[in-house]
């Protein structure tokens, strides 16, 4: 797969003018696919294949799954500058916007109708927040030993409230080894082989 | 002064650390935050981390800008800028330095293994931050049956979730009048 395929070289000035559009207009679960008609469809900057490679990276890294492709979109298509303008220009609408909402709640924070749409609005946060996991791990939830590893987490930080800086660690070295690169008779290919 | 710097040092350092552990996307690191400003500290109590979330789900953009609002409370703008910092920058400069590492990093086996293996965890977290909102969010009747309903129509249509999200708001303040 060739890095910085399709040779688009669009200025800084359009990265910004493309991610502030995509900063403005998108929400929540929804990002992935407003940055996949945009950078795909509409500018042509990638392929597919390239930008399905993006986003797979962007979710089995930490950090939220929009900022990390839109970062990483813009350092391929116009280096360092490109991936600072690119993460500033998806954020900083939805900063502002929400900055705005904190000071206007602030004053009316326990007056009761303020009280009943935040929480009216809470609660069907928690319905979006489980959609999202329920669709997202479609395939984990068949599967016993993924199921198993599944539970222990949000068992630990869910339930028993133990800190990330442990649990994910932990279990994720736990899982990784379960999922070990296994070769017949050879031991497994080490990290610095490759060319 | 010191105080102010302290403050903030701990912010960032929080903050950081729930960002780049939080596996799987922003929400994943909610229980890990909430524990921080909520159970910990006590710069935030339950109501006003889930109006402070609420908030953030009605707002453009990436999931998560909320923690400005968050920063804001606790250490004014300079708070604000630096959870900002703390939540995004790190890892934005992990998936850059990823991907520019892509060529060398996608021969290597442990790769496939390290995706297949993060999966479940990530989507672990996913349901552990599901379980703490619920726990926080839901107070009763009308507030269960906003929640299931969101999710059955979020599972059965592609509908854009900030109206699901003002839709709750309505409901709810229409029920308490």
């Amino acid at each position: 797969m060739s890095k910085r395929s399709g040779a688009a070289s669009p200025s800084l000035l359009q990265v910004a003018r493309v991610f502030a559009v995509l900063g403005t207009t998108s929400f929540g679960g929804g990002v992935v696919a407003y940055l996949r008609g945009a950078l795909v469809e509409r500018e042509g900057w990638f392929d597919d294949q390239e930008f399905v490679r993006l986003l797979e990276l962007g979710q089995t890294l930490p950090g939220l799954n929009s900022v990390n492709l839109a970062v990483m979109a813009g350092d391929q298509v116009r280096g360092a500058p490109g991936a600072v303008v690119a993460g500033l220009a998806m954020t900083l609408p939805g900063v502002a916007f929400v900055l705005s909402l904190g000071a206007l709640y602030a004053p009316y924070a326990h007056a009761l109708w303020m009280t009943a749409m935040l929480g009216g609005a809470a609660a069907a946060a928690v319905g979006l927040l489980l959609a999202t996991a329920l669709r997202l791990g479609r395939a984990q939830f068949g599967r016993p030993l993924d199921l198993a590893i599944l539970l222990i987490t949000a068992f630990a930080v869910g339930e028993l409230r133990l800190p990330l800086l442990w649990v994910v660690p932990v279990v994720g070295a736990v899982a990784i080894w379960l999922y070990r690169p296994r070769r017949r008779g050879t031991d497994t290919q080490d990290v610095g082989t490759a060319p | 002064m010191m105080e102010q710097l302290a403050t903030l040092a701990q912010l960032f350092m929080d903050f950081a650390t729930a960002s780049l552990l939080a596996i799987g996307g922003g929400s994943a690191a909610l229980p890990e935050l909430h524990k921080i400003v909520v159970t910990e500290t006590h710069w935030l109590s339950d109501r006003q981390f889930k109006d402070i979330y609420s908030l953030g789900q009605i707002s453009p953009g990436p999931n998560m800008t909320m923690v400005a609002v968050i920063g804001m409370h606790v250490a004014g703008w300079a708070g604000a800028l630096v959870t900002l910092i703390a939540f995004f920058v790190p890892s934005s400069l992990l998936a850059v330095g990823a991907n520019r590492l892509w060529r060398r990093l996608e021969p290597w086996p442990w790769l496939e293994a390290i995706r297949q293996g993060l999966a479940p965890v990530a989507i672990g977290l996913l349901i552990a931050g599901v379980w703490l909102l619920a726990r926080i969010a839901i107070e009763g009747v009308p507030t269960l049956t906003i929640a299931i309903v969101a999710t059955a129509i979020l599972l059965a249509w592609r509908v854009n979730p900030r109206w699901l999200i003002v839709a709750g708001a309505s409901v709810r303040w229409l029920v308490s009048g």
